[in-house]
This record gives structure tokens, sequence and C-alpha cells, in this order.
């Protein structure tokens, strides 16, 4: 499998002193959807902007599908396309225009980029909108418009800045079920956000990064499995007792719900038999919050700890 | 240039130029309005008081000149304008991540500096035909200043662009230092009416080069040698296109 993108001993210095990233070293093979998660003000901005060419960088080395950016960046360039996290196209410009424009500054001759921005308008329920002023678009549609301009040079590499920041839950699904579409269509895709939930359903890999480093890096599936306890909530079918939730160590969160922490090494079943034995029947069982959202946290207050105390 | 390049400044000078006609009341409309005033007050009303200036009646003498400061102007104010604008509402990045070479960000929008410049001092040309005769002597000096003027007004509104941060910045560069040097360039006045002191201070000031390098296209006469007034001018399309070209390079005042 080849490397889409490889990044090497970034590091970047603002002029007002601020470190955003140590060093930075990330891997990025082609195909995968891959997590880029961390706190605001972690790096993931400047990362993604020394990427798309949008920040300088002080030293280190980008590779995107094997060009380096620092030897033939618009080569680089080519391969890449970006959903910023903050609106960024012309308000008093038509959709149409937006997407049409944006293909022709990669060259993408005027015929087929009309039949392209057709093709990503319908794609994500805009074509209706696509003569319109773009400023009265919704929030989710603008977001959308983005995604479809980032399109319109058929990157090998596509960079979402937290898609989904502000928009519906519907839209949202739509939103991942367009993103799973074009990674099957071999578009690699690099995803930072904040809903926790979105990268757990869409990425395989993930790296959190925090203070200008990654802290972690490996995959959702193994990043989960380090957490050793789940937090359930377990809806009963009477009022549970003071004697009862002490013998499950148990906390009630209403008259008739408990929330229970179950160690990973423990078989389910017999947190079900201590209930049953008590009288109680179990009537709805769920996790209480999303379980990568309690590692990620767990991480970068750790991190935060150990920045602290440095 | 490849293909690619070409598309790239064929669709970056065609959104320029839509632009300029989609507020044509911003753009074209208020020059024509402006000049139209001059030419009553200055060439119809005073200019009759005036008598004759260079040899030629006081109005067919500031017809260059104002076609001149209205080039100037409209093709800086396109320039700050609309790369500014491009700038503070983020949309500059949709040029920045693409492979567009900077030469081709620089020459579109110059392209469409030049394309108001050219729009509004022809619309001007013609307002002038309604009060004056208008000569000309030599119509290959008429265009080549007036593209070169334009050219060196929208790399200057380049630099000022790339340089604001905010709006500010793109106004105190036209209100104190384009609009003195146009008015003290010899638009109104032939420098051969200054003390030899003021005439002397007056060829420090490059506007005066391209008006009257202008003006001898039109009326045959100058106040200025007009090969010293190409060699300025051209001098100062290659200066300030190197300086733009490295600060798109270094990415100064786009790229943190």
């Amino acid at each position: 499998m080849t490397i889409a993108l490889k990044v090497s001993n970034l590091k970047k210095t603002y002029k007002n002193g601020t470190v955003a990233l140590k060093g930075l070293d990330l891997e990025v093979q082609s195909g995968e959807i891959f997590a880029l998660l961390g706190p605001n003000g972690a790096g993931k901005s400047t990362l993604i902007g020394i990427i798309s060419s949008l920040v300088n960088a002080t030293s280190g080395e980008v590779e995107v599908f094997g060009d380096s950016l620092n030897k033939d960046r618009n080569k680089v360039k080519s391969h890449i396309g970006l959903v910023p996290q903050e609106f960024n196209f012309n308000m008093f410009e038509k959709p149409m225009d937006v997407l049409v424009n944006q293909a022709g500054y990669y060259g993408v001759p005027r015929k087929i980029a009309l039949k392209r921005a057709e093709k990503y308008l319908k794609q994500l329920q805009l074509w209706d909108k696509r003569n319109g002023m773009s400023r009265m678009l919704s929030g989710g549609m603008k977001r959308r418009l983005m995604i479809a301009r980032a399109m319109m040079n058929e990157p090998k590499l596509l960079i979402l800045d937290e898609p989904t920041a502000g928009v519906d839950i519907e839209i949202r699904r739509s939103m991942w079920e367009f993103v799973e579409q074009i990674a099957k269509d071999g578009t690699t895709i690099i995803l930072t956000t904040h809903y926790l939930e979105e990268a757990e359903q869409l990425c395989k890999n993930i790296a959190i990064i925090n203070h200008g480093e990654i802290i972690q890096n490996t995959t959702i599936k193994q990043l989960l499995t380090t957490l050793d306890i789940e937090t359930f909530i377990l809806d009963l079918d009477k009022k549970p007792t003071d004697e009862f939730l002490s013998q499950l160590n148990a906390k009630i969160t209403d008259d008739y719900s408990i929330q229970l922490d179950v160690k990973k090494s423990e078989a389910l079943n017999d947190v079900f038999k201590k209930i049953d034995a008590q009288g109680y029947k179990v009537l709805s069982m769920r996790n209480k919050v999303n379980r990568l959202e309690e590692l990620f946290f767990k991480m970068t207050q750790k991190d935060n700890n150990k920045e602290k105390s440095a | 240039m490849n293909s690619k390049t070409l598309t790239a400044l064929f669709t970056l000078g065609r959104k320029e130029i839509v632009r300029i006609l989609r507020i044509w009341s911003q753009t074209i409309l208020p020059p024509a309005i402006t000049m139209t005033l001059y030419f009553v007050i200055f060439g119809n009303l005073i200019g009759k008081r005036i008598g004759q200036m260079g040899g030629f009646d006081y109005m067919s003498f500031i017809v260059p000149g104002l076609v001149m400061m209205s080039v100037i102007t409209n093709s800086y104010g396109n320039i700050v304008s609309s790369f500014f604008g491009a700038k503070f509402s983020k949309h500059i990045e949709e040029m920045l991540v693409s492979p567009m070479p900077n030469w081709v960000i620089l020459f579109g929008h110059v392209l469409g500096a030049l394309a108001r410049g050219l729009m509004v001092g022809s619309i001007v040309t013609v307002i002038a035909l309604f009060f004056t005769e208008i000569h000309v002597y030599n119509i290959w000096i008429v265009i080549s200043t007036v593209v070169l003027t334009s050219v060196v007004f929208a790399l200057g509104g380049f630099i000022n662009a790339c340089y604001a941060t905010k709006f500010d910045d793109i106004a105190i560069i036209p209100a104190f230092i384009l609009t003195p040097l146009t008015y003290l360039g010899g638009v109104f006045y032939s420098i051969s009416l200054l003390p030899p002191f003021w005439q002397s201070v007056s060829k420090f000031n490059p506007v005066l080069y391209m008006v009257n390098a202008f003006r001898y296209g039109f009326l045959g006469v100058s106040d200025v040698n007009i090969y010293t007034a190409y060699t300025v001018i051209i001098s100062f399309v290659v200066i300030l296109t190197i300086i733009c070209l490295y600060m798109l390079k270094k990415g100064i005042g786009l790229r943190t």
C-alpha cells in the first residue's frame, strides 16, 4: 500500500513565539479514512495549514503521494482537496461559480468543471441552490458547498477539518455517506472532528495530537481496547434500594435507572446474575458516553498534567 | 505555458472582469460622474478663463491628464479591493491551495485591474468628446502608456493589499500618497509654470512621466523627455513585478 501522507519532524513556531508543532511525525496510508483528533489549540489546524500550503512550516518535511512540499509545492497542491473549518468562499458568488472557479484554478477546463459541479451539487443536495447567492445558504449547506468545492479537482487526498460542525444529524449522516462513498472510490481522507462518534464510525486509524505532538497513533479498535472500564446505564423495573446500589457499586441516575462501571475482564452475565438475584429486571441497557470520547478525554488530560508538571 | 496554467489564468481573469461588471455601480459609474464634473468645472467653467496651456486650450490639455488619473485610481482601487476583499473574507485561500503558479495569481489580478482601468479610461474619453475635440498624435504611445501605467498601479495596489491587515490600510495609501502624487503629477498644469526648484522636485514624481507620456500621445507635447518617461514606467513595472512575485513566493501577508 502506498503512503498518502508522510510528515517528518515538522515544526512550526509562529512569529509571536507560539510553538504549534514540535517535530511532528505522521503517516497516512492511501485509501483510508484517517482521524486526526485533538483539543482546541493542539496543532491540528496548523498541521493541516502546512500540508495545504496555507501556513509556512518552520522546518521539517511533508510528502503527499511521494511528492515533497519543499521541492514541488504545486504538484503536492494538485493532489489535495481541502475543506477548512471556517467558511472561506466568496459569499457574493453563486455556488455554481464558486465550484467552477475553483476547478479553473486547478486547470480543469470550464466544460468539464460545469459537469463536475453539477455532479457534486446534486450529490450534496445543493443543486436547487446553484444560482442563488452563497451567503444565503444555511450553515449546513455552506459546509456541503465547501466539500463540493474540495472535490472539484478530484483530489487523491481530501482533508476535512471539522466538516460536520454545526450540521444537523440528518445532514451529518448524509455527509458521512458521501465521505464513505468517495473513500470507496479511492480518495484518501483525513478527518478532524470534535464529534468522536464520527471518527469511530468512519475511521480505522487515528492519531491524537496535543501540544503540537502526536500522543497516540494507532487503530481505533486497538485504542478502544485500552479502555478497561465501560459505563452502562440500566433501566430497571422498580426503584433500586441503597443496599442494591452498594452491592453492585452502582449510582442512581433517576428513579428507575442506575449507572454501572463494568471491567472489561468481567462478564456481563455475572452482572446480570447479581441483579437477578436481588429480584430486579433489566428493561433496557445502553452505553453512558461515547467510548472514544472518554478515552480521548483521559489521554489529553494525562498529557496536559504531564505538560504542567514538566 | 501549459493548458492548465492557461485555464487558471483565464478563470481568474474572467472572475475579475465578471466582478467589475457585476458591481458596475461601484466600479464604472462613479468615475464617469466624477470626471464629468471635472470636465464641467475645470475644463468648461474655469478652463475658459485660463486660456491656453502647452499651446492648446485648457480643456484639450487636461483631457489626457484626467483620463490617466481615472485609469490610475481605478486600476489601483480595483486590485486593492478585490485582493484585500479576498484576503479579508479568506477566499484568497481558494487560490493559495491550488497549484496555480504565483505569477498567474498576480497576472490574473493585474488583468482585472487593467480591464477596469481601460474600461473607465475609455468611458472618460468618450465623455470628453462631449466637451472638446480629441487630437491623437500617436495612438501607439497612447495605448502603450495607458496599459503600462495601469499595470504599474495594479502592481502597487497588489503590494498594498498584501500588506494590508485592515480596511484602514487600503485607504491610507490612496488618500495620502496616490492622490497627492496624481494631483501634483501634471494632470491640471504644465510644470513649466512652476519655479525651477519645484520643477526639479516634480521630476521625482513618477506620475508626472506617465501623465506627460500619455499627453504626448494625444497632443505631441510633454514636460519630460518621452524616452525618459518610458524608462521610468518600464522600470517601475519590472521592479514592482519582482517585489510582488517575491511576496507571493514568501507568502508575505498571505501565509502565517
